[in-house]
């Protein structure tokens, strides 16, 4: 019934749904409503977030200070993999991999995607619910499930997985050689295979949605940039994460029925294996046929947020709407023919590196493009600093610092030398993460209002993101030199270079201090955040029906939320979603439900 | 008790800091006669002040940095091939440092400049097709030129090496390198995993490695005979899980004296010589000025990565499967600690893929020689090569001298 999407059907349907009571078990916990599997979704990665920020916190703690003992270390991980309060090397790697995949799968994809796709597709679409309840309902459940199992694997007696969160074999494949890829990782890969089952599930419903469930006059090129960028999302999730589970699938068959797809003459622990003719190299293409479009699951999203954000509190149109679709299909489909960039050092063919770096340079443009509508957005606006305006800008921020690094990094000769070592790690987590959580907070603030009937406090928002930007930077733009004088990722002692080179030894070290003292700073900079949030959701203001003056459906909604989401007919769309400031209206606003007066262009 | 003490502490803290948060919330949202979406004037000029302050704050901390620490702390390049590397990163460099300082300071500024002002409203500006025709067009031709400076630099790096480079093999296995020089034919010996034994660790294949490779696995003390004989000892009594574990053992070594065999079978004793003459070095790795090489590297276990920094090489060491590098080191260690100003300095082959709990540890340290130095250092290994070395141990389990060949290189720097 929710599925039907024209409006004369829905009058008299949904009247009645509204009214009638619903147990507590099928309102908050097997909920079938779009607006609460978002906020379960939100719930889930915040719970995420805050482990994998924890695990961030202890290993940084050791990088800084190696080997010195620390109490803080001991209380979490005990004497059995902090004797002493000084980290267990197996553990170190365990802490790497498992704060890796939490933040890119289960925070940044599940979380983001997840939380936001969810809330906003059926209600900036101006649908009563998802394509299918159902389905949606299993796609968290499946979240859920897999969030668990991961967290469960960190307390089995050998360790969590241990191979870094590309889980590499054969390192994976071989529990003699590191003690996490025993249970640890057969648990990680069951968590990821149903992890890619609800991902899927919510994919291929979010995608339907958008074909079917669009209201009157919502035509594609109506569609919010919010929508276009979870479109795009579900897509590129539909296509690349089965190649992901493929990848598990043979991994957990060489691990556990003796194949050999990626296992080739190896002698591991004084045993020589009878493995032959495997190709660690092709698990490496299986994984980053999704491990790339992976990197734009996760961005994508946060751009989405952004260009909503940044336009209305600019009280602009965003500048360039349609470029704005046009280089997010670019980039979606460029992201499915550069994943070999990750592996110009393998052994693979150096011609086949050179295609991938013209394809990955490509990349560049339709960047480079979305960076300059947004600042042409900002200009001659009138800006409103919202703290997820303040976010916004941030991730702007961070699009660009750690998008030009990535030029670097995708030159093939220059990768080279700096492959593997901390300049990437740098990269990646000012490009993806900062800018994918700065995304998911800008979201957070902006749209709480419409999750939870309530405000959050505004002087606190402030506080949270100037010291999140702050630490944020102190802690990514210092370990580009950490990696520029050479050093490794994924170690766990940096003193070793102590023994052959005092000057990079003397960098390496200083800056790492840096680096974890601003992590520190960052770590707890969430705590005002998580007070605001928590605390709003029971004690804050109620808020107004439309806070941020929008266009966009989801304002035309009750604040109250009501199964159906709209108490009458559905609205009826008559413009694009950027109609601010517009020359000849009354107010800097027009909701897409508004007709166009007479005599007035659609944009 | 301190920490105890600390801990305490810290909770009393935590406790009274939420307190305050809860306070400043109340009283803030009570104060204002507004509601939360309702940014007032003051905080949205001092956000926008704030906004420069920090662009301040964030290009200085970038180029303290860069004063502090440099372009790189790995020092120049030492190898042929490295310094068109570090020129082109540093043309790379440069372009990059321009577009982020540009985009960021148009990015903060504006956030600054057009902050919300009573009476000014926002230009209604939603596209223009020549603008953006001039940030597609500018970047792309930027990044032509980044494309074909990058991919000539990578091209001669991956080339394949010159017919009379010097051919090294690199052997790694957790949590160390071993090299193997190809001796006086240039030709490295075949190998096969399967002829691991304790006095074969590279798996060299020659007639006689095969031989006690397939007597090793018959009757070895862990050999197929010695496993089957216990299995079907009545007198002694097995654990469930332990018997399994034999069996599943012999079965293994059974299949692989089936090979063993078969590559007896196929065996062309011509190729020994290759293999004899290789010579295999430990702990440190020479090499000669000037000289190109081309390394062979070869895993045993799982993948590591052969990164050479300060040659500006790296190249995955993959079970299964042999990959190269080739360069040319044009400078000396000596020379190098001058410039480096740093009388312990010394080039190194670090693993940089993740290999296991030791990972960090698993370095070889590089010594380049002048020539005239090299040959000298090679003079002293010429009795040691495969041959040498493999049928003294045959002879005479415990080699003698280890320390001595240690010491004889140290003196060869000197």
């Amino acid at each position: 019934m929710a599925a039907v999407a024209h409006g004369h059907h829905d009058a008299h349907g949904h009247d009645d749904h509204g009214h009638h009571e619903e147990s507590f078990v099928s309102k908050y916990i097997f909920s079938q409503d779009h607006k609460m599997i978002g906020k379960q979704f939100l719930m889930t990665a915040v719970f995420m977030g805050i482990v994998a920020m924890l695990l961030s916190v202890l290993f940084r703690i050791q990088l800084a200070w190696p080997g010195e003992s620390s109490d803080f270390l001991s209380f979490f991980l005990g004497e059995k993999w902090a004797p002493g309060g000084v980290l267990k090397e197996d553990m170190y790697l365990g802490l790497v991999t498992i704060h890796g995949t939490i933040m890119v799968f289960f925070l940044l994809t599940g979380g983001l995607s997840g939380t936001f796709s969810n809330i906003l597709i059926p209600l900036q679409l101006g649908a009563r619910d998802m394509a299918s309840g159902f389905l949606n309902m299993l796609s968290y459940w499946f979240f859920l499930v897999s969030s668990i199992l991961m967290l469960c694997s960190m307390f089995v007696e050998t360790g969590p997985a241990m191979a870094g969160w590309t889980i590499y074999p054969p390192l994976s494949a071989l529990p003699q050689a590191v003690s996490g890829s025993g249970l640890g990782t057969t648990l990680w890969l069951f968590s990821m295979t149903i992890f890619i089952a609800g991902s899927l599930l919510g994919s291929l419903n979010y995608i339907v949605t958008v074909f079917n469930l669009r209201t009157i006059g919502m035509k594609m090129t109506r569609m919010p940039l919010t929508i276009w960028a979870f479109f795009i999302t579900a897509i590129l999730g539909v296509l690349s994460f089965p190649v992901l589970l493929s990848a598990c699938l043979l991994l957990v068959m060489d691990r556990l029925a003796g194949t050999s797809f990626y296992l080739s003459d190896i002698i591991v622990g004084g045993e020589m294996l009878t493995n032959h003719g495997g190709s660690p190299i092709l698990f490496q293409h299986l994984f980053w046929f999704l491990g790339h479009p992976e990197v734009y699951i996760v961005l994508l999203p946060a751009l989405g947020l952004s260009s909503e954000i940044i336009s209305i509190n600019s009280r602009k149109p965003i500048f360039g709407y349609r470029a704005m679709i046009g280089s997010m299909l670019a980039i979606g489909f460029l992201s499915f023919i550069v994943w070999a960039h990750h592996m110009f050092i393998t052994g693979m063919n150096p011609f086949l590196g050179s295609v991938f770096v013209f394809t990955t340079l490509l990349i560049a443009i339709p960047s480079a493009v979305k960076v300059f509508n947004y600042i042409t957005t900002l200009w001659k606006g009138s800006i409103i600093f919202t703290p997820a305006m303040m976010f916004a800008i941030g991730l702007v921020s961070t699009f660009i610092t750690g998008g030009v690094t990535g030029i670097i990094l995708a030159d093939a000769a220059l990768d080279i030398s700096i492959h593997d070592t901390m300049f990437v790690v740098a990269h990646f987590h000012v490009v993806m993460g900062l800018s994918a959580v700065f995304g998911m907070f800008a979201g957070v603030y902006h749209w709480f209002p419409k999750m939870y009937g309530k405000m959050m406090n505004l002087k606190l928002g402030y506080v949270h993101f100037w010291l999140t930007i702050v630490s944020g930077y102190g802690v990514f733009f210092p370990m580009h030199f950490v990696g520029l004088s050479g050093a490794p990722r994924r170690y766990y002692d940096y003193s070793v270079y102590g023994e052959f080179d005092t000057n990079a030894f003397n960098i390496i070290m200083d800056l790492n201090v840096i680096i974890t003292i601003f992590a520190i700073l960052g770590s707890l900079a969430q705590l005002v955040f998580l007070f605001n949030f928590f605390y709003s959701i029971y004690r804050g203001p109620k808020a107004p029906q439309n806070p941020w003056k929008a266009n966009t459906l989801e304002w035309t909604t009750p604040v109250e939320h009501i199964h159906g989401n709209w108490p009458g007919e559905l609205p009826t769309v008559h413009r694009w979603p950027y109609d601010y400031s517009k020359p000849g209206a009354e107010e800097d606003f027009i909701s897409q439900i508004v007709p166009l007066a007479e005599g007035e262009e659609e944009h | 008790m301190g920490s105890k003490l600390i801990a305490l502490i810290v909770i009393v803290l935590g406790v009274i800091a939420i307190a305050q948060l809860v306070r400043v919330y109340e009283l803030s949202s009570k104060l204002r006669n507004r509601g939360e979406h309702e940014v007032s004037t003051g905080d949205n000029n001092l956000n926008a002040k704030l906004m420069l302050a920090f662009m301040v704050f964030f290009f200085g901390g970038f180029i303290w940095l860069m004063l502090t620490y440099g372009w790189s702390g790995r020092g120049d390049a030492a190898s042929v091939h490295g310094h068109g590397l570090d020129w082109l990163l540093n043309v790379n460099y440069v372009i990059i440092i321009a577009v982020f300082f540009l985009t960021n300071f148009l990015l903060f500024f504006f956030s600054w400049k057009y902050v919300r002002k009573a009476g000014v409203k926002a230009l209604y500006f939603s596209h223009d097709n020549k603008l953006e025709m001039i940030w597609t067009v500018v970047p792309a031709c930027v990044l032509a030129v980044i494309i074909i400076l990058g991919l000539k630099q990578w091209n001669e790096a991956t080339s394949a090496a010159v017919t009379d480079s010097t051919r090294i093999e690199l052997f790694s296995k957790q949590f160390d390198w071993t090299a193997r020089y190809s001796g006086l034919d240039n030709k490295l010996g075949k190998f096969d995993y399967k002829l691991t034994t304790d006095n074969n660790e590279l798996a060299l294949m020659t007639s006689e490695t095969i031989d006690s490779a397939i007597f090793n696995m018959e009757n070895g003390v862990t050999g197929i005979k010695a496993i089957a004989s216990k299995l079907n000892d009545k007198n002694i009594m097995l654990v469930p899980e332990d018997r399994e574990k034999m069996v599943s053992d012999l079965s293994r070594k059974q299949q692989l004296i089936r090979l063993l065999y078969q590559m007896k079978a196929r065996h062309n004793k011509n190729v020994d010589a290759s293999a004899w003459d290789d010579i295999i070095q430990k702990d440190t790795l020479y090499l000669c000025l000037n000289k190109e090489y081309e390394f062979n590297f070869r895993s045993k276990d799982v993948i590591h990565s052969a990164y050479f920094p300060h040659f500006r090489a790296q190249m995955n060491t993959v079970p299964g499967l042999t990959t190269r590098f080739k360069f040319i080191p044009d400078i000396t260690s000596v020379e190098m600690r001058k410039k480096m100003n740093n009388e312990k300095f010394n080039f190194v082959l670090m693993c940089n893929k993740i290999c296991g709990n030791a990972h960090y540890k698993m370095k070889m340290i590089i010594v380049v020689l002048s020539p005239t130095e090299f040959k000298s250092w090679m003079k002293t290994k010429q009795k040691q090569s495969f041959k040498d070395i493999y049928f003294a141990a045959a002879a005479e389990p415990v080699v003698a001298g280890a320390d001595s060949l240690a010491l004889t290189a140290e003196a060869v720097i000197k």
